[in-house]
Protein backbone atom coordinates (compact mmCIF):
# COMPACT_ATOMS: atom_id res chain seq x y z
CA UNK A 1 0.00 0.00 0.00
CA UNK A 2 2.78 2.31 0.99
CA UNK A 3 4.42 1.66 -2.33
CA UNK A 4 1.43 3.07 -4.18
CA UNK A 5 1.47 6.16 -2.02
CA UNK A 6 5.18 7.05 -2.24
CA UNK A 7 6.45 5.80 -5.58
CA UNK A 8 4.57 8.20 -7.90
CA UNK A 9 5.75 11.25 -5.96
CA UNK A 10 9.41 10.25 -5.82
CA UNK A 11 9.29 9.15 -9.46
CA UNK A 12 7.72 12.45 -10.55
CA UNK A 13 10.30 14.44 -8.57
CA UNK A 14 13.15 12.41 -10.07
CA UNK A 15 11.84 12.74 -13.64
CA UNK A 16 11.15 16.48 -13.39
CA UNK A 17 14.51 17.18 -11.75
CA UNK A 18 16.30 15.09 -14.34
CA UNK A 19 14.53 16.82 -17.21
CA UNK A 20 15.32 20.30 -15.89
CA UNK A 21 18.99 19.43 -15.35
CA UNK A 22 19.21 17.79 -18.78
CA UNK A 23 17.48 20.73 -20.48
CA UNK A 24 20.12 23.00 -18.97
CA UNK A 25 22.74 21.40 -21.21
CA UNK A 26 20.93 22.63 -24.35
CA UNK A 27 19.76 25.99 -23.21
CA UNK A 28 22.00 29.00 -23.58
CA UNK A 29 21.46 31.68 -20.94
CA UNK A 30 19.05 33.99 -22.70
CA UNK A 31 17.13 37.07 -21.74
CA UNK A 32 16.42 37.83 -18.09
CA UNK A 33 12.97 36.48 -17.31
CA UNK A 34 12.83 34.29 -20.44
CA UNK A 35 12.07 30.55 -20.33
CA UNK A 36 15.72 29.57 -20.84
CA UNK A 37 16.84 31.83 -18.02
CA UNK A 38 14.12 30.44 -15.68
CA UNK A 39 15.06 26.83 -16.47
CA UNK A 40 18.77 27.56 -15.99
CA UNK A 41 18.11 29.28 -12.69
CA UNK A 42 15.94 26.36 -11.55
CA UNK A 43 18.69 23.96 -12.64
CA UNK A 44 21.24 25.85 -10.57
CA UNK A 45 18.97 25.76 -7.52
CA UNK A 46 18.32 22.04 -7.96
CA UNK A 47 22.03 21.29 -8.28
CA UNK A 48 22.77 23.37 -5.17
CA UNK A 49 20.07 21.49 -3.27
CA UNK A 50 21.58 18.20 -4.49
CA UNK A 51 25.00 19.29 -3.20
CA UNK A 52 23.49 20.13 0.16
CA UNK A 53 21.71 16.77 0.34
CA UNK A 54 24.94 15.01 -0.64
CA UNK A 55 26.69 16.72 2.27
CA UNK A 56 23.91 15.58 4.64
CA UNK A 57 24.24 12.08 3.17
CA UNK A 58 27.97 12.19 3.92
CA UNK A 59 27.22 12.85 7.58
CA UNK A 60 24.60 10.09 7.62
CA UNK A 61 27.11 7.80 5.92
CA UNK A 62 29.62 8.46 8.70
CA UNK A 63 26.95 7.71 11.31
CA UNK A 64 26.13 4.50 9.43
CA UNK A 65 29.83 3.52 9.55
CA UNK A 66 29.81 4.14 13.30
CA UNK A 67 26.60 2.14 13.87
CA UNK A 68 27.91 -0.84 11.86
CA UNK A 69 31.14 -0.97 13.87
CA UNK A 70 29.36 -0.51 17.22
CA UNK A 71 27.20 -3.46 16.17
CA UNK A 72 30.33 -5.51 15.44
CA UNK A 73 31.69 -4.80 18.92
CA UNK A 74 28.36 -5.58 20.58
CA UNK A 75 28.06 -8.89 18.75
CA UNK A 76 31.68 -9.76 19.55
CA UNK A 77 32.58 -10.35 15.92
CA UNK A 78 35.99 -11.75 14.96
CA UNK A 79 37.68 -8.43 14.27
CA UNK A 80 35.90 -6.34 16.91
CA UNK A 81 39.23 -4.90 18.06
CA UNK A 82 39.70 -3.21 14.69
CA UNK A 83 36.19 -1.79 14.99
CA UNK A 84 37.07 -0.44 18.43
CA UNK A 85 40.14 1.36 17.05
CA UNK A 86 38.13 2.67 14.11
CA UNK A 87 35.53 4.19 16.42
CA UNK A 88 38.24 5.60 18.68
CA UNK A 89 40.07 7.19 15.72
CA UNK A 90 36.82 8.48 14.26
CA UNK A 91 35.68 10.12 17.49
CA UNK A 92 39.12 11.60 18.14
CA UNK A 93 39.40 13.05 14.62
CA UNK A 94 35.85 14.40 14.86
CA UNK A 95 36.63 16.17 18.15
CA UNK A 96 39.93 17.57 16.84
CA UNK A 97 38.30 18.98 13.69
CA UNK A 98 35.35 20.29 15.74
CA UNK A 99 37.66 22.19 18.07
CA UNK A 100 40.45 23.28 15.70
CA UNK A 101 38.71 23.22 12.32
CA UNK A 102 39.98 21.24 9.31
CA UNK A 103 43.06 23.50 8.96
CA UNK A 104 44.13 23.11 12.61
CA UNK A 105 47.63 21.93 13.58
CA UNK A 106 46.53 18.61 15.06
CA UNK A 107 44.04 17.94 12.24
CA UNK A 108 46.81 18.61 9.73
CA UNK A 109 49.19 16.34 11.68
CA UNK A 110 46.61 13.54 11.72
CA UNK A 111 46.20 13.82 7.97
CA UNK A 112 49.92 14.08 7.14
CA UNK A 113 51.29 11.51 9.55
CA UNK A 114 48.46 9.00 9.90
CA UNK A 115 45.99 9.03 7.02
CA UNK A 116 48.46 9.77 4.22
CA UNK A 117 51.02 7.06 5.19
CA UNK A 118 48.23 4.49 5.64
CA UNK A 119 46.76 5.25 2.20
CA UNK A 120 50.25 5.24 0.65
CA UNK A 121 50.92 1.86 2.23
CA UNK A 122 47.70 0.53 0.75
CA UNK A 123 48.86 1.85 -2.63
CA UNK A 124 52.08 -0.13 -2.15
CA UNK A 125 50.10 -3.24 -1.22
CA UNK A 126 48.19 -2.71 -4.47
CA UNK A 127 51.37 -3.39 -6.47
CA UNK A 128 51.73 -6.82 -4.90
CA UNK A 129 48.01 -7.49 -5.32
CA UNK A 130 48.35 -6.80 -9.03
CA UNK A 131 51.32 -9.14 -9.44
CA UNK A 132 49.44 -11.88 -7.58
CA UNK A 133 46.34 -11.19 -9.69
CA UNK A 134 48.38 -11.54 -12.88
CA UNK A 135 49.82 -14.87 -11.74
CA UNK A 136 46.39 -16.05 -10.65
CA UNK A 137 44.98 -15.04 -14.03
CA UNK A 138 47.56 -17.21 -15.81
CA UNK A 139 46.51 -20.17 -13.68
CA UNK A 140 42.77 -19.57 -13.79
CA UNK A 141 42.00 -18.32 -17.29
CA UNK A 142 44.82 -19.27 -19.63
CA UNK A 143 43.56 -18.41 -23.11
CA UNK A 144 44.50 -16.19 -26.05
CA UNK A 145 43.10 -13.00 -24.45
CA UNK A 146 45.04 -13.64 -21.25
CA UNK A 147 48.22 -14.27 -23.24
CA UNK A 148 47.75 -10.98 -25.14
CA UNK A 149 46.98 -9.12 -21.89
CA UNK A 150 50.06 -10.45 -20.10
CA UNK A 151 52.33 -9.91 -23.13
CA UNK A 152 51.34 -6.27 -23.53
CA UNK A 153 51.43 -5.63 -19.76
CA UNK A 154 55.02 -6.88 -19.64
CA UNK A 155 55.93 -4.98 -22.80
CA UNK A 156 54.53 -1.75 -21.33
CA UNK A 157 56.59 -2.30 -18.18
CA UNK A 158 59.72 -2.88 -20.27
CA UNK A 159 58.96 0.14 -22.44
CA UNK A 160 58.25 2.58 -19.62
CA UNK A 161 60.63 1.30 -16.94
CA UNK A 162 63.56 -0.52 -18.55
CA UNK A 163 65.28 -3.07 -16.29
CA UNK A 164 68.45 -1.52 -14.76
CA UNK A 165 67.98 1.44 -17.09
CA UNK A 166 68.92 -0.63 -20.16
CA UNK A 167 66.52 0.04 -23.01
CA UNK A 168 65.78 -2.97 -25.17
CA UNK A 169 66.04 -1.85 -28.84
CA UNK A 170 62.66 -1.22 -30.51
CA UNK A 171 60.67 -2.05 -27.35
CA UNK A 172 60.20 1.61 -26.38
CA UNK A 173 59.18 2.58 -29.91
CA UNK A 174 56.79 -0.33 -30.22
CA UNK A 175 55.25 0.25 -26.79
CA UNK A 176 54.78 3.93 -27.70
CA UNK A 177 53.12 2.91 -30.98
CA UNK A 178 50.64 0.51 -29.46
CA UNK A 179 49.90 2.82 -26.52
CA UNK A 180 49.09 5.69 -28.89
CA UNK A 181 47.38 3.71 -31.64
CA UNK A 182 46.15 0.25 -30.65
CA UNK A 183 45.48 0.81 -26.94
CA UNK A 184 44.02 4.23 -27.60
CA UNK A 185 41.61 2.80 -30.21
CA UNK A 186 40.57 0.03 -27.84
CA UNK A 187 40.11 2.50 -24.99
CA UNK A 188 37.91 4.72 -27.14
CA UNK A 189 35.78 1.72 -28.08
CA UNK A 190 35.34 0.79 -24.42
CA UNK A 191 34.58 4.41 -23.49
CA UNK A 192 31.94 4.61 -26.23
CA UNK A 193 30.32 1.53 -24.70
CA UNK A 194 30.50 3.10 -21.23
CA UNK A 195 29.01 6.32 -22.62
CA UNK A 196 26.12 4.47 -24.27
CA UNK A 197 25.49 2.51 -21.09
CA UNK A 198 25.45 5.71 -19.04
CA UNK A 199 22.99 7.41 -21.41
CA UNK A 200 20.74 4.33 -21.39
CA UNK A 201 20.77 4.19 -17.57
CA UNK A 202 19.97 7.91 -17.34
CA UNK A 203 17.16 7.69 -19.86
CA UNK A 204 15.63 4.67 -18.10
CA UNK A 205 15.39 6.80 -14.98
CA UNK A 206 14.11 9.87 -16.84
CA UNK A 207 11.39 7.74 -18.42
CA UNK A 208 10.43 6.38 -14.99
CA UNK A 209 11.15 2.87 -16.22
CA UNK A 210 13.81 2.21 -13.61
CA UNK A 211 13.71 3.47 -10.03
CA UNK A 212 16.84 2.40 -8.21
CA UNK A 213 16.56 5.46 -5.96
CA UNK A 214 13.29 4.50 -4.30
CA UNK A 215 10.84 1.69 -3.91
CA UNK B 1 22.64 24.56 -29.00
CA UNK B 2 24.06 21.10 -29.73
CA UNK B 3 21.28 19.71 -31.93
CA UNK B 4 23.19 16.52 -32.77
CA UNK B 5 23.54 15.50 -29.12
CA UNK B 6 19.87 16.36 -28.53
CA UNK B 7 18.92 14.25 -31.58
CA UNK B 8 20.91 11.27 -30.29
CA UNK B 9 19.28 11.53 -26.85
CA UNK B 10 15.77 11.81 -28.36
CA UNK B 11 16.45 8.87 -30.71
CA UNK B 12 17.82 6.82 -27.81
CA UNK B 13 14.77 7.62 -25.65
CA UNK B 14 12.40 6.78 -28.54
CA UNK B 15 14.12 3.44 -29.11
CA UNK B 16 13.91 2.58 -25.40
CA UNK B 17 10.16 3.31 -25.39
CA UNK B 18 9.58 1.23 -28.56
CA UNK B 19 11.62 -1.73 -27.29
CA UNK B 20 10.01 -1.42 -23.87
CA UNK B 21 6.53 -1.69 -25.36
CA UNK B 22 7.66 -4.63 -27.53
CA UNK B 23 9.30 -6.37 -24.55
CA UNK B 24 6.14 -5.99 -22.46
CA UNK B 25 4.09 -7.51 -25.27
CA UNK B 26 6.46 -10.28 -26.35
CA UNK B 27 7.85 -11.30 -22.97
CA UNK B 28 11.33 -12.79 -22.73
CA UNK B 29 13.91 -11.66 -25.23
CA UNK B 30 17.03 -13.51 -26.29
CA UNK B 31 20.27 -12.09 -24.99
CA UNK B 32 23.77 -13.05 -26.00
CA UNK B 33 25.59 -15.22 -23.48
CA UNK B 34 27.41 -13.21 -20.84
CA UNK B 35 29.30 -15.59 -18.57
CA UNK B 36 29.79 -13.11 -15.71
CA UNK B 37 26.06 -12.62 -15.08
CA UNK B 38 25.24 -16.30 -15.64
CA UNK B 39 27.80 -17.24 -13.00
CA UNK B 40 26.55 -14.51 -10.65
CA UNK B 41 22.94 -15.67 -10.98
CA UNK B 42 23.98 -19.23 -10.16
CA UNK B 43 26.11 -18.01 -7.25
CA UNK B 44 23.13 -16.14 -5.77
CA UNK B 45 21.04 -19.32 -5.87
CA UNK B 46 23.86 -21.36 -4.29
CA UNK B 47 24.28 -18.71 -1.59
CA UNK B 48 20.60 -19.02 -0.67
CA UNK B 49 20.90 -22.82 -0.51
CA UNK B 50 24.15 -23.16 1.40
CA UNK B 51 23.56 -20.35 3.90
CA UNK B 52 26.19 -17.95 2.64
CA UNK B 53 25.93 -14.32 1.69
CA UNK B 54 26.17 -12.24 -1.48
CA UNK B 55 28.11 -8.99 -1.18
CA UNK B 56 27.36 -6.14 -3.58
CA UNK B 57 29.95 -3.38 -3.59
CA UNK B 58 28.68 -0.22 -5.23
CA UNK B 59 31.90 1.75 -5.62
CA UNK B 60 32.25 5.41 -4.74
CA UNK B 61 30.64 7.21 -7.66
CA UNK B 62 28.78 10.30 -6.53
CA UNK B 63 25.08 10.13 -7.24
CA UNK B 64 25.16 13.79 -8.27
CA UNK B 65 28.24 13.39 -10.46
CA UNK B 66 28.99 12.07 -13.95
CA UNK B 67 29.80 8.61 -12.59
CA UNK B 68 26.31 8.14 -11.21
CA UNK B 69 25.17 5.77 -13.99
CA UNK B 70 27.49 2.96 -12.88
CA UNK B 71 26.34 3.44 -9.29
CA UNK B 72 22.69 3.33 -10.34
CA UNK B 73 23.28 0.06 -12.22
CA UNK B 74 24.89 -1.30 -9.05
CA UNK B 75 21.75 -0.31 -7.13
CA UNK B 76 19.52 -2.10 -9.67
CA UNK B 77 21.67 -5.23 -9.30
CA UNK B 78 21.55 -4.91 -5.50
CA UNK B 79 17.78 -4.60 -5.54
CA UNK B 80 17.53 -7.71 -7.72
CA UNK B 81 19.97 -9.66 -5.54
CA UNK B 82 17.91 -8.58 -2.52
CA UNK B 83 14.72 -9.85 -4.15
CA UNK B 84 16.31 -13.24 -4.88
CA UNK B 85 18.32 -13.77 -1.70
CA UNK B 86 16.61 -11.44 0.80
CA UNK B 87 14.69 -14.15 2.62
CA UNK B 88 17.71 -16.43 3.10
CA UNK B 89 19.42 -16.99 6.47
CA UNK B 90 22.30 -14.77 5.41
CA UNK B 91 20.82 -11.84 3.48
CA UNK B 92 22.89 -9.85 0.97
CA UNK B 93 25.10 -7.08 2.25
CA UNK B 94 26.08 -3.90 0.38
CA UNK B 95 29.10 -1.62 0.79
CA UNK B 96 29.56 1.83 -0.69
CA UNK B 97 32.27 4.46 -0.66
CA UNK B 98 29.96 7.46 -0.72
CA UNK B 99 27.36 8.73 1.73
CA UNK B 100 24.37 9.08 -0.60
CA UNK B 101 25.14 5.75 -2.23
CA UNK B 102 25.18 4.11 1.20
CA UNK B 103 21.71 5.52 1.92
CA UNK B 104 20.43 4.42 -1.48
CA UNK B 105 21.79 0.92 -0.90
CA UNK B 106 19.69 0.75 2.28
CA UNK B 107 16.71 1.99 0.30
CA UNK B 108 17.23 -0.63 -2.42
CA UNK B 109 17.42 -3.42 0.16
CA UNK B 110 14.39 -2.05 2.02
CA UNK B 111 12.49 -2.07 -1.28
CA UNK B 112 13.56 -5.66 -1.94
CA UNK B 113 12.28 -6.76 1.49
CA UNK B 114 8.98 -4.97 0.94
CA UNK B 115 8.51 -6.66 -2.40
CA UNK B 116 9.23 -10.01 -0.73
CA UNK B 117 6.40 -9.27 1.68
CA UNK B 118 8.33 -9.08 4.95
CA UNK B 119 9.56 -5.52 5.44
CA UNK B 120 10.25 -6.05 9.14
CA UNK B 121 13.11 -8.48 8.41
CA UNK B 122 15.08 -5.64 6.87
CA UNK B 123 18.21 -4.67 8.80
CA UNK B 124 19.53 -1.17 8.00
CA UNK B 125 23.14 -2.23 8.70
CA UNK B 126 23.04 -4.45 5.60
CA UNK B 127 23.62 -1.33 3.52
CA UNK B 128 26.87 0.23 4.68
CA UNK B 129 29.27 3.02 3.97
CA UNK B 130 32.61 1.25 4.31
CA UNK B 131 34.79 4.33 3.94
CA UNK B 132 34.77 7.77 2.40
CA UNK B 133 38.13 7.87 0.60
CA UNK B 134 39.13 5.40 -2.14
CA UNK B 135 41.42 3.28 0.02
CA UNK B 136 39.32 3.49 3.18
CA UNK B 137 36.37 2.29 1.10
CA UNK B 138 38.45 -0.69 -0.06
CA UNK B 139 39.83 -1.31 3.43
CA UNK B 140 36.30 -1.29 4.86
CA UNK B 141 34.88 -3.59 2.17
CA UNK B 142 37.66 -6.20 2.38
CA UNK B 143 36.83 -7.65 5.84
CA UNK B 144 33.18 -8.11 4.82
CA UNK B 145 34.24 -10.91 2.49
CA UNK B 146 36.44 -12.62 5.05
CA UNK B 147 34.22 -12.26 8.12
CA UNK B 148 30.62 -12.46 6.94
CA UNK B 149 30.31 -15.80 5.14
CA UNK B 150 30.37 -14.18 1.70
CA UNK B 151 30.43 -16.66 -1.19
CA UNK B 152 29.97 -14.18 -4.05
CA UNK B 153 30.85 -10.54 -4.52
CA UNK B 154 29.46 -8.27 -7.24
CA UNK B 155 31.64 -5.18 -7.60
CA UNK B 156 29.40 -3.02 -9.73
CA UNK B 157 29.89 0.72 -9.69
CA UNK B 158 32.34 3.49 -10.23
CA UNK B 159 35.66 2.50 -8.71
CA UNK B 160 39.32 3.27 -9.25
CA UNK B 161 42.45 1.17 -8.86
CA UNK B 162 41.60 0.44 -5.20
CA UNK B 163 39.11 -2.10 -6.53
CA UNK B 164 42.05 -4.53 -6.96
CA UNK B 165 42.32 -4.77 -3.16
CA UNK B 166 38.64 -5.74 -2.83
CA UNK B 167 38.90 -8.28 -5.66
CA UNK B 168 42.06 -9.76 -4.12
CA UNK B 169 40.33 -10.07 -0.75
CA UNK B 170 37.51 -11.92 -2.52
CA UNK B 171 39.98 -14.28 -4.15
CA UNK B 172 41.70 -14.90 -0.83
CA UNK B 173 38.42 -15.83 0.83
CA UNK B 174 37.69 -18.10 -2.18
CA UNK B 175 34.52 -16.26 -3.12
CA UNK B 176 33.39 -15.55 -6.64
CA UNK B 177 34.16 -11.98 -7.75
CA UNK B 178 32.11 -10.52 -10.61
CA UNK B 179 33.37 -7.01 -11.21
CA UNK B 180 33.02 -4.08 -13.55
CA UNK B 181 33.75 -0.38 -13.43
CA UNK B 182 33.29 2.66 -15.64
CA UNK B 183 36.96 3.59 -15.29
CA UNK B 184 39.49 2.24 -17.79
CA UNK B 185 42.36 1.61 -15.33
CA UNK B 186 39.96 -0.21 -13.00
CA UNK B 187 38.68 -2.34 -15.90
CA UNK B 188 42.24 -3.33 -16.82
CA UNK B 189 42.96 -4.27 -13.22
CA UNK B 190 39.70 -6.17 -12.83
CA UNK B 191 40.41 -8.16 -15.99
CA UNK B 192 43.26 -9.74 -14.04
CA UNK B 193 41.90 -9.60 -10.50
CA UNK B 194 38.24 -10.61 -10.83
CA UNK B 195 36.98 -14.16 -11.38
CA UNK B 196 34.53 -12.78 -13.93
CA UNK B 197 35.31 -9.29 -15.27
CA UNK B 198 32.75 -7.05 -16.96
CA UNK B 199 34.23 -5.02 -19.81
CA UNK B 200 32.84 -1.74 -21.15
CA UNK B 201 29.08 -1.62 -21.50
CA UNK B 202 28.66 -5.13 -20.02
CA UNK B 203 28.56 -3.37 -16.65
CA UNK B 204 25.32 -1.61 -17.61
CA UNK B 205 23.59 -4.85 -18.69
CA UNK B 206 23.33 -6.19 -15.13
CA UNK B 207 19.63 -5.44 -14.69
CA UNK B 208 18.68 -7.06 -17.99
CA UNK B 209 20.63 -10.24 -17.30
CA UNK B 210 19.43 -10.60 -13.71
CA UNK B 211 15.79 -10.14 -14.69
CA UNK B 212 15.23 -6.66 -13.24
CA UNK B 213 12.49 -5.89 -15.74
CA UNK B 214 11.58 -5.20 -19.35
CA UNK B 215 12.91 -1.63 -19.21
CA UNK B 216 16.44 -2.97 -18.75
CA UNK B 217 16.00 -5.28 -21.74
CA UNK B 218 14.63 -2.40 -23.81
CA UNK B 219 17.54 -0.11 -23.01
CA UNK B 220 19.96 -2.89 -23.89
CA UNK B 221 18.35 -3.29 -27.33
CA UNK B 222 18.32 0.49 -27.84
CA UNK B 223 22.02 0.57 -26.89
CA UNK B 224 22.73 -2.07 -29.57
CA UNK B 225 20.92 -0.06 -32.26
CA UNK B 226 22.70 3.19 -31.35
CA UNK B 227 26.03 1.35 -31.17
CA UNK B 228 25.57 0.03 -34.73
CA UNK B 229 24.64 3.52 -35.89
CA UNK B 230 27.82 4.85 -34.31
CA UNK B 231 29.88 2.11 -35.95
CA UNK B 232 28.36 3.01 -39.33
CA UNK B 233 29.12 6.70 -38.75
CA UNK B 234 32.73 5.97 -37.69
CA UNK B 235 33.42 3.55 -40.56
CA UNK B 236 31.61 5.85 -43.04
CA UNK B 237 33.60 8.83 -41.79
CA UNK B 238 36.89 6.95 -42.07
CA UNK B 239 36.04 5.79 -45.61
CA UNK B 240 34.90 9.28 -46.58
CA UNK B 241 38.16 10.73 -45.31
CA UNK B 242 40.13 8.04 -47.13
CA UNK B 243 38.33 8.72 -50.40
CA UNK B 244 38.64 12.46 -49.95
CA UNK B 245 34.86 12.99 -49.82
CA UNK B 246 34.88 14.45 -46.29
Amino acid sequence: MEKKRTAPISTAVAILTGLVVLAGYWLASGQEGGLASTVLSLRGNLLNTAMLLAAVALVLGSINLLVVHIGKIRHGSKNALYSFFLILAMEFTFLVVLIQGPQGTLADWLFTYIQLPIETSLMAVLTFSLVVALLRLLRRRLNLYTAVFVFFALLTLLGTAPILGVEVPMVSDFSRYYAQVMASAGARGILLGVGLGSVATGLRILLGADRPYAE
Amino acid sequence: MNWLALGVVVLFAGLIVVFWLLARRNGDAKLRRLAAYEVLERAISYAVEDGTRVHVSLGRGEVTGPNSAAALVGLSVLRRVGEIAGDSDEPPVATAGEGALGLLSQDALRGAYRSLGHPYSYDPTLGRVSGLTPFSYAAGAMPVMADEKVSATALIGSTGVETALIASAGNRSRSLVVAGSDSLPAQAILYAAASQPLIGEELYAGGAYLGAGSAHLASLHAQDVVRWLLILVIVGGALGKLLGVL
